[in-house]
């Protein structure tokens, strides 16, 4: 298990908060990062480029800050069935949800949306099942 | 060209703020998502700074007539709760529950994950990229 970083967890959120009131403020744009991934590729021409452009961002930014901060933490224990299907499971998902962590959680809960209440409301308590069980059944 | 350097340098931040939250560690998500002994909340906190920041900076932003680079802002969210949402956000808690990983970090991390993480970013892509082609051929439409 991690430690518990109330600081630095505070901190990164107001900055995601902050990407997302960027985005809506430039572009009027909700920071939902699954439909900017498949954006970028299957919407309407028009529509791609500001969702590459953003991505693009999302890549590199990180760097910058590892270039300052060092090399993040890194460590993903799932193994190659759990991640190809449950890969899968989260880009099919979330197309069919009409959003993900980003979009229905962070966005559409702060526009009040019922819709993204419920679907935040399944994600973390599926989410929270399926760890746990996992967990339970000796994975870890 | 103002509409692509906003869109990166959000993009940028979003993505820093998730490395300082350290949620492009797989372990960190699962530490949270696992409810067992030694649970870490600080996914929880991110989570709520995050919706607290944008509450109040979409309310503020949204005194304006219109976005600064484009033509209005987008309308609420009208549509209901249904079966289509439930199942979709069930299969996306399965994964995440998995892996420890929603697409928001799985890109951020892209820089330096290793191998295990491109096969997620590339299943990732499958799933949305088969909801695709279902939708297309309308065989989803039926369901809804």
């Amino acid at each position: 298990m991690t430690e518990f970083t109330p600081m630095t967890a505070l901190a990164g959120g107001a900055l995601i908060g902050l990407a997302a009131v960027m985005l809506m403020g430039a572009l009027g744009r909700i920071a939902g990062i699954c439909g900017m991934f498949s954006g970028a590729i299957f919407a309407e021409h028009g529509d791609r480029l500001w969702r590459a452009a953003f991505l693009a961002g999302l890549i590199g930014g990180p760097l910058l800050y590892a270039v300052f901060a060092g090399r993040p933490d890194f460590e993903m224990t799932a193994s190659w069935p759990a991640i190809v299907f449950g890969g899968a499971a989260i880009g099919f998902g979330a197309r069919l949800a009409a959003g993900c962590t980003s979009g229905h959680g962070v966005c559409g809960v702060s526009r009040l949306s019922p819709r993204s209440f419920a679907a935040l409301g399944v994600f973390l308590g599926v989410g929270m099942g399926v760890a746990t069980l996992l967990r339970l059944a000796g994975a870890g | 060209m103002f509409r692509l350097i906003s869109a990166a340098m959000a993009g940028a931040v979003f993505g820093i703020g998730l490395t300082v939250a350290q949620l492009t560690n797989p372990a960190k998500i699962l530490s949270f998502l696992t409810l067992v002994e030694g649970w870490d909340g600080s996914l929880g906190l991110a989570l709520a700074a995050a919706i607290a920041v944008t509450a109040i900076g979409y309310r503020l932003v949204w005194m304006r007539e219109r976005p600064i680079f484009a033509r209005a802002f987008p309308p609420p969210d009208s549509g209901e709760v249904n079966a289509r949402l439930m199942l979709g956000a069930g299969l996306f808690g399965l994964g995440w529950g998995a892996v420890g990983l929603c697409p928001g970090p799985a890109i951020a991390a892209l820089g330096f994950g290793g191998p295990e993480l491109l096969g997620f970013v590339a299943a990732m892509f499958g799933g949305a990229a088969g909801y695709e082609l279902l939708e297309r051929g309308s065989l989803l439409t039926s369901a809804t």
